[in-house]
Formats: structure tokens, C-alpha cells, sequence
């Protein structure tokens, strides 16, 4: 076993980091070195944490150099621990209090137009995720972490969990590839995580391994609470396998395509116009429709070009898909505001609905709009687009009694 | 040094006296005012000129020594070329080998290119600065090590500095793109062309002896004469007078920070339901990435809506111009040039006017330009939470800015600061700031990506915003917001001694910057 680990990220332009150097000596006592941007306000709260974590851990040898880029304390602890971790055996984790703005739970069909990917080992990039109003937030434990610093990413994904303010974005994490991803969950399950994307899905089982792990952990730490799937279909037998794996459990919400990958599968060039990925994305599109889930698309990656994200959104939502990720926060309005119902879909929706409320308050059975008959499931997705465009600020909440009284 | 303290109307401890002179403490804004006549240069006579209008020197050297350089002179320069100044280094040098002591620089601002300086306030070739203390410079002086007292005014205090005769200069340098051997001077053309010369309009007026130095020399007239000749006592040739490229720097781009972009659209929104955007409106975004892309929105939000701005203050850039020349905004009244198409927006275009601190800023005048915009964005290190705020030092105490025009501009219909609620772990608002450059009463409006703060003062605002979707909340609420999450920050140390002195706009003693502790 080693004695002397580092952790981290240093350099110019790291920023809200650390990295940490540690070593286990035989005598000695603790050297302690902190080389901290941000020393003169807060080098003896550094300090009071390092010694804090030293005494849980019982290290009472040891040599410790902190560079600092002013990084927040669940980040500064997620480094500590992770190097201790990789010099002495423990079980014992380190966890600050849990943040209360972040107990909450999600619905099964809430909207997940947008989803924020950030890389796990770059906290920096967390900090205001939020502040950008995401659907859902997602720390990637997967390709957004290179290979060599996964081990430590775990740890800032856990802390990020329990001490990043998500804003009300719905708490999402990417674990590994099953069944490395597995053993991820061990640091995400127990911190009220509410929604986990599995990523290069191809079978039902894999979500069953998923779903007794959580189980596992959920009763090992008694808790219990929602944990809501995702799937990433990202090659040529997960899309042949859609439909299984949209049906695979309960509490798989959504199936979302990852394009690179399943381009790449095919031997094929991914183009803006998509038709090679025409038949993957219309058979995820009606794997979740027949499964009663949400189709969710992939991410567009030039985040210069709004004009093709815009484009790409819509033709998104021509073909069913109810949200696509993003992996830039300006990309968050533009995907908003075109999966949005436009306003000619609104104003038709609008007559819908007023149509089958008269019908109803006259107590006549059938709905209809001029000569044209009304069945039920178009007013009820009337009155999604209803609830939709108010929810998005494109339409008054009371928008009934304002155009009556006008 | 053994210096006296009294409390100013803020609260904060200011030196009576700074390198030998008595000062008056901060009294509070608009309470202070001088009675008294302007200081007056020398009388000059025709005689003493050459007829022929040539006053063309040998060499810089030639014309320090002609001047009457020596020991303890007090020498300005001006910050046209920004981070391409040429020449301050160069008076300096000559002053080093002339074996010179006790020099007092007076800059318009300093920049990194004049680093090599700290050298000669180490041996004592320059006393102190009078001025600005960006960057190396900055850390210089906080750490005790400048052998007289700092003293930083705003561009606005420099003019009312030198026209009051607070500050009385003996050779000043002007660094010209285009003059004639008359000395009449212009910086909007030839080869460095730098946009404007207004910095150095107080010093060409006031200064004992008036030194323009240029790389372009043409016939009389050089027209338009930014700076007249006849202020003029040397001309002199050199190779190159500044590097016009380098007036561009990083922070004269539109940001591409998500987070920076946020703040600079809640800005542009709180505008838009303020009712400041109307037609006919003014405004002045400084440098800096967030305010570019506040005018930027402004633009879009004009251009929809088929209005246009009557005028925008610059600091001009490209995006500036732009509005220009769209028809978004009929004047650009500008104090500098931020980059190229500033400058040649400023040669071609006749709405393109150039100001000096003299009509923007200068608070011994009769009304100011400053007065008059309806909205400025300006930036800061630090806000308390009686809204003063800090541009000069950071939170760990180091002096790394000037003042510019920030302290001129507050005096705007309204004033918007947009900045992050914390900037790393560093939190930006805080019950105390280290160093109060504006008092908050003159400071209406803090935006932060998590927040809004309106001054308890601005009633008016509070009662527009009402029903707004903005995040609205008291400074105390978004402290806390900070605090939480960054934790409560400790106060930086200092020693006893004052390294420097911020004058407000009137010339009294704002604050004091103190020697950094161990």
C-alpha cells in the first residue's frame, strides 16, 4: 500500500478546487501546510476542518499540504476524505449536515424538458448550476470523468448531494456503466438523490441489478423515498430492446438516446440532420409512449449555435421527445422556450378547453368545436398544453376570467 | 511616520495630513466646498517661444532637462494607451540617470507594462504615486514599502485636484498620436491613434511645463487640437509614443460566463421594469464583460421596441459603435477608447464626441455630464450592507485598482452594481467593506445572480419592482445567502500604518488603505 496519495485539481485555471497531498508517516504528528488563495479570510476554517476530519479518522501522523483555489467546504472534505481513503482501510464516512433545502422529492411525470450535465470532478462548474433554472441537474459519474479520477469524483458527487443548493432542480447523478455503476450507488442512494441515469442500458436486467441495489442500501441505511430511472439507450440492442427497457420497473420515468455512442455503434457519421439515428430515435419515441414514459432526447454539443440548438429542439419535439440534455447553461432557455407550446397550439388548446368546460356545465355528453366532434384525449392533451404553457409564463394562470371579462 | 487620525462623516479613520499636507476628512456628499479662486499656472510670454511656432526638442531627455527636472518634481503621465504606455518608463529611466530623487508620479492610471517603476520607489527616484495603483504596483504600496503616502482619486478628483491646486504638477508628458511642432495635438489619428487626449487636458492647462511627445509629426495645424498649442512648451520626436493594440485588454470583450451573462440579463430586466429604458434615455456601461453585455441587451431591447438612446458615455468599444452607428443611440459622449473601432468611430463620426474629465467628471464645476445619465453600471470589489462599496482593494486587503471614474459616475440617476454574490469562496457583500471608495447613499441598486437588493433610500424603485418576477430581497438577506454558503469570511489584518489615502470627488479623505499585517 502506498503512503503517499494526491487528490484533486491544480493549476492557473482551476478554480473553487483543491488539491490535496497526503501522506502517512510513522512519528512525527501532523504537518499541516495550507497554500490557500483565499487564506487571509478563511485559512483558520481550513485549518479547524482539516484538524476536525484528522481526529475522525484518528490519523495522528501525517503530512498534509492543501492548495487552494477557494474551494467551498463539502469540496475541501470530499478531497480530505478521498485521500484518506487511499491510505487507510475505513468504512467511516465524513459528512457535513445535509443541506435542508434539499430534501425534496420529484414526480413521476414532472417536466424534464432541460437536464444540466456537469462532470463530477469539477466543482466549480456546480456552484450556480442552479441559478440557471435546469428542469434537472445531473453530476456525471461516467464520460464526463476521466477514467484515472473516478475514484475521487464519487466523493464530490456525494458531498455535492447533501451541501449544493440544486435550487429545486431535480437531483440527478450518472452512474458508470453497469455493473461498475453498481458500487457508484453506494454514494448517491443514501443522500436523497431522485433520479439515476444508467447509462449504455441494453437489457431489463441491468435495471433489476439496479433496483435491488438501491433496495439494499435504501434498507441497510433505513430510508425509503422515490428513486426515479433513467436509461441512456446508446447502441444498436439497447434501441432493438426499447420497449423491455422502458417497462423494466415502476420507477423507470423516462429512456433517453445517446447519440455518439449509437452512431458509433453503427458505423456511422452523426449528422445535424439525423437520419441516421431516425429509426433509434422514433422507436425510443414509441417505446415510452406505449410504456406511458417520457422519450427524451440527446444532448446537442455545439453550445456556440443556438440557431441549430433551436432547430434541433424543434425538430426534437416534432417527432415526441418531451426534453433533450444540455451541457452548457445557455443552452437551458433556448430548450425551454421552443419545447414550449407555441402560440398557435396554445390559442387552439384554449378553445378546447373552454369548449369541453361549457359542454360540461350544460351537462351535454359530447364535446364539440364548431362541427368538429372532440374525443377526450385530445382535451386532455389540450389541457396539458394548458398547464404547460402556464407553467412555462406563457400563459396567465387565470387566463379563463381574464378573456371572459374582456 | 507619526501621522494623526480623526473619524470622517463615514466612521472611518483618515490622516490629517499626507506627505506634508493637511487634509480636510470626508464630510458627506455635496457638504463640502471650498470657497476661493483655481490655481493659476505661471503668466508665459510670446518672447520665450519660438516665432516660427517650432518648438521641436532633441529628445525626451532634452526636454525633462529643459523643463527644470530635479529632485522632488512632481511629473504626470496619462493612461490614453492603457496597457501600451511607452513613456512613463521612459521619463523615469531619464530621471534615474540623472541621479534624480523624490519624484512624485501622477498618472491618470497605472498599468502592468509600468511595473519595472516598483524599482525606482524602492531607491527612491520616485517618492510616491499620485494617481492610481493597479496590480504590481498596488501590492506594492499595500505592503508598506512606498516611501510617502498613495493618494488615489477618481478621473473626475484628478481634474478637480489639479484645477483646485491640490496637486500642483511641474512637467507633464503628453503622449500624442499626431501633433505638430506648435504642440497642438490630437489622438485620434496616425499611426497609434488611441481615440482621445482628455486625460491630459487638466495638466496641458494647469501643468508648469507642458512636454507633448509624438511618433507622427505633421505641419501645422494638426487638426482636430485635442490639446492646444498653445498650452504647449516642448515638442519631441520619438520612434514610437504607445502600442494602440494594447488599449484593448481582456476585460474590453462581451463575456461568455454563463453566470456573467445571468447577471448582465436580470441587470438588463430590472432596466426594463424600472422604466429607465425609454426613448430618449442615457446610460454608461464601463469595461468589463458584464457591463458590455448589459449594453448589449439594452440594444436588443431598443431595437425591438423601435426606440433609441439619446446618449451613452463611454468608454467606447466596438459594440458601442455599433449602437452608433445602427441609429440605436444618436451620441457616444466618450472619456476613452476602448478599442480600435472606439477609435476610429470616434475619427469618422461626428456623434462620436470626445469628453474630458473636465465637462464628465469634475465635481468643481458647474454641473457635470455624470449628473445627467439615467442609469450607469459600474462594478466592485466589496458592498456593505449600508450599500457603500470598494473598488480599490480586495477582501484579503491588497490595493490591486484605481478609482477611474467609478466614484464620478454614482452621482447618476441611478446606479446598478452587478456582481457575484461570491467570487470563489470570497463573499462580495459584507457588513463592513475594507475600504469605502463611494458612500452608499449614492449606490441604488445591487444584482447578483441570486438576488436583487434595491436601496431602502430608492423607495421609487422598490414601489416599480413590486410585482416583478426578479428575485428581490434586502442586502442583509443576500449576506447571509453568501455566508452560507461560503462561511463567514475573517477580516484581513492590517498594521497602524496608512500606505494610502482615497479622495472623494470634493478632494477630502474618503478612507484610508492600511499596511498589510503578517
Amino acid at each position: 500500500m502506498s503512503t503517499k496519495v494526491m487528490i484533486g485539481n491544480k493549476g492557473k485555471s482551476v478554480r473553487s478546487d483543491c488539491s490535496i497531498s497526503l501522506e502517512c508517516t510513522d512519528s512525527g504528528g501532523i504537518n499541516l501546510q495550507i497554500d490557500s488563495r483565499v487564506k487571509a479570510l478563511f485559512g483558520k476554517q481550513i485549518e479547524m476542518l482539516v484538524h476536525e476530519m484528522f481526529t475522525f479518522y484518528d490519523l495522528k501522523n501525517v503530512s498534509l499540504l492543501i492548495e487552494d483555489a477557494g474551494a467551498l467546504p463539502f469540496v475541501l472534505a470530499a478531497r480530505i476524505e478521498a485521500a484518506i481513503k487511499k491510505l487507510i482501510p475505513t468504512e467511516k464516512e465524513f459528512l457535513l449536515p445535509f443541506l435542508k433545502q434539499n430534501y425534496y422529492q420529484t414526480k413521476k411525470d414532472k417536466n424534464r424538458f432541460s437536464r444540466l450535465y456537469l462532470p463530477g470532478n469539477t466543482p466549480s462548474l456546480m456552484i450556480n448550476a442552479g441559478i440557471h433554472r435546469p428542469d434537472g441537474i445531473i453530476l456525471d459519474l461516467e464520460d464526463a470523468v476521466a477514467p484515472d479520477k473516478k475514484y475521487e469524483a464519487a466523493f464530490v458527487v456525494r458531498n455535492a448531494l447533501r451541501n449544493l443548493d440544486f435550487y429545486g432542480a431535480e437531483r440527478m447523478v450518472r452512474i458508470n456503466q453497469i455493473p461498475r455503476g453498481l458500487d457508484d450507488l453506494d454514494f448517491i442512494v443514501p443522500h436523497n438523490v431522485n433520479l439515476i441515469l444508467v447509462p449504455k442500458c441494453e437489457s431489463a436486467l441491468q435495471i433489476q441489478q439496479v433496483n435491488e441495489r438501491i433496495e439494499a442500501i435504501q434498507s441497510a441505511h433505513t430510508i425509503s423515498g422515490n428513486i426515479w430511472l433513467m436509461p441512456i439507450i446508446e447502441s444498436a440492442l439497447g434501441v432493438i430492446r426499447a420497449y423491455e427497457i422502458a417497462t423494466a420497473a415502476s420507477n423507470v420515468v423516462a429512456v433517453a438516446i445517446g447519440l455518439e455512442d449509437y452512431t458509433a455503434d453503427l458505423g456511422v457519421r452523426r449528422t445535424l440532420e439525423g437520419t441516421e439515428s431516425f429509426f433509434a430515435r422514433a422507436q425510443v419515441v414509441n417505446a415510452c409512449r406505449a410504456a406511458g414514459i417520457q422519450p427524451i432526447d440527446s444532448v446537442f454539443s455545439d453550445v456556440g449555435d443556438m440557431e441549430g440548438l433551436k432547430n434541433n429542439v424543434l425538430r426534437s419535439k416534432s417527432i415526441g421527445f418531451d426534453g433533450m440534455g444540455c451541457i452548457h447553461p445557455r443552452q437551458i432557455k433556448v430548450i425551454h422556450d421552443n419545447f414550449a407550446p407555441e402560440q398557435d397550439e396554445i390559442e387552439k388548446a384554449k378553445k378546447i378547453v373552454n369548449a369541453f368546460i361549457e359542454a360540461t356545465e350544460q351537462g351535454l355528453g359530447v364535446v364539440s368545436l364548431g362541427t368538429k366532434m372532440i374525443d377526450p384525449p385530445v382535451v386532455k392533451r389540450a389541457q396539458r398544453t394548458i398547464d404547460l404553457a402556464v407553467k412555462m409564463g406563457k400563459l396567465n394562470q387565470n387566463w379563463r376570467e381574464e378573456e371572459h371579462v374582456s | 511616520m507619526s501621522a494623526k487620525f480623526e473619524k470622517n462623516a463615514l466612521g472611518r479613520f483618515v490622516p490629517t495630513e499626507v506627505n506634508g499636507k493637511i487634509q480636510i476628512p470626508y464630510q458627506g456628499v455635496g457638504k463640502y466646498k471650498p470657497t476661493g479662486r483655481k490655481y493659476a499656472p505661471q503668466i508665459a510670454s510670446c518672447a520665450d517661444y519660438p516665432a516660427d511656432g517650432n518648438k521641436i526638442v532633441a529628445s525626451l531627455k532634452d526636454a525633462l532637462l529643459k523643463s527644470g527636472i530635479k529632485d522632488g518634481s512632481v511629473i504626470s503621465t496619462h493612461h490614453h494607451f492603457r496597457n501600451g504606455d511607452l513613456l512613463a518608463v521612459q521619463i523615469f529611466d531619464i530621471a534615474h540617470e540623472l541621479g534624480l530623487k523624490d519624484l512624485v508620479w501622477v498618472p491618470s492610471a497605472s498599468f502592468e507594462c509600468q511595473n519595472s517603476l516598483i524599482e525606482y520607489l524602492k531607491d527612491g527616484t520616485i517618492h510616491h504615486i499620485e494617481g492610481s495603483m493597479n496590480g504590481s504596483l498596488g501590492r506594492f504600496t499595500s505592503s508598506g514599502e512606498m516611501q510617502g503616502m498613495g493618494i488615489l482619486r477618481s478621473h473626475g478628483g484628478r481634474y478637480q485636484a489639479i484645477q483646485d491646486g491640490e496637486v500642483i504638477i511641474d512637467i507633464t508628458v503628453i503622449a500624442a498620436p499626431t501633433a505638430d511642432p506648435f504642440g497642438n495635438a490630437t489622438g485620434d489619428r496616425g499611426p497609434a491613434a488611441c481615440g482621445l487626449l482628455g486625460f491630459a487636458l487638466a495638466d496641458s492647462q494647469y501643468a508648469n511645463k507642458v512636454i507633448v511627445a509624438t511618433d507622427n509629426i505633421v505641419p501645422f495645424p494638426c487638426v482636430p487640437w485635442q490639446i492646444q498649442g498653445n498650452y504647449v512648451d516642448y515638442v519631441v520626436v520619438v520612434d514610437q509614443v504607445g502600442i494602440p493594440e494594447k488599449i484593448v485588454s481582456g476585460t474590453t470583450e462581451i463575456t461568455k460566463s454563463p453566470d456573467r451573462l445571468l447577471l448582465a440579463e436580470m441587470t438588463a430586466q430590472f432596466c426594463d421594469e424600472a422604466g429607465i429604458i425609454h426613448e430618449g434615455f442615457s446610460f454608461q456601461a464601463g469595461a468589463g464583460g458584464t457591463a458590455l453585455s448589459i449594453g448589449v441587451y439594452f440594444a436588443e431591447r431598443l431595437r425591438e421596441r423601435g426606440m433609441k438612446a439619446r446618449f451613452a458615455r463611454g468608454g467606447s468599444n466596438k459594440y458601442l459603435v455599433k449602437m452608433l452607428e445602427e441609429g440605436l443611440v444618436d451620441y457616444i459622449l466618450d472619456g476613452q477608447t476602448f478599442d480600435l473601432e472606439g477609435v476610429r468611430s470616434m475619427r469618422e463620426n461626428e456623434r462620436h464626441l470626445n469628453t474630458s474629465p473636465f465637462t464628465s467628471y469634475n465635481y468643481h464645476g458647474k454641473g457635470s455630464f455624470a449628473s445627467m445619465v439615467d442609469v450607469v453600471i459600474l462594478g466592485a470589489t466589496e458592498v456593505d450592507l449600508n450599500f457603500n462599496a470598494n473598488v480599490v482593494t480586495h477582501s484579503d486587503g491588497v490595493l490591486l485598482h484605481g478609482i477611474g471614474g467609478w466614484q464620478n459616475c454614482l452621482f447618476s440617476k441611478c446606479t446598478i452594481l452587478p456582481i457575484p454574490l461570491f467570487r470563489d469562496r470570497i463573499p462580495v457583500i459584507r457588513d463592513e467593506v475594507t475600504t469605502i471608495c463611494g458612500p452608499g447613499e449614492l449606490i441604488d441598486v445591487i444584482v447578483t445572480e441570486r438576488g436583487i437588493a434595491i436601496n431602502p433610500l430608492r423607495k421609487d424603485l422598490i414601489e416599480k419592482l413590486k410585482n416583478t418576477s426578479l428575485p428581490i430581497k434586502t442586502i442583509q438577506q443576500l449576506k447571509e445567502e453568501a455566508e452560507a454558503i461560503c462561511g463567514v469570511p475573517e477580516k484581513p489584518k492590517f498594521t497602524d500604518k496608512p500606505v494610502a489615502v482615497i479622495k472623494w470627488v470634493d478632494g477630502t479623505i474618503i478612507d484610508t488603505v492600511w499596511q498589510l499585517g503578517v
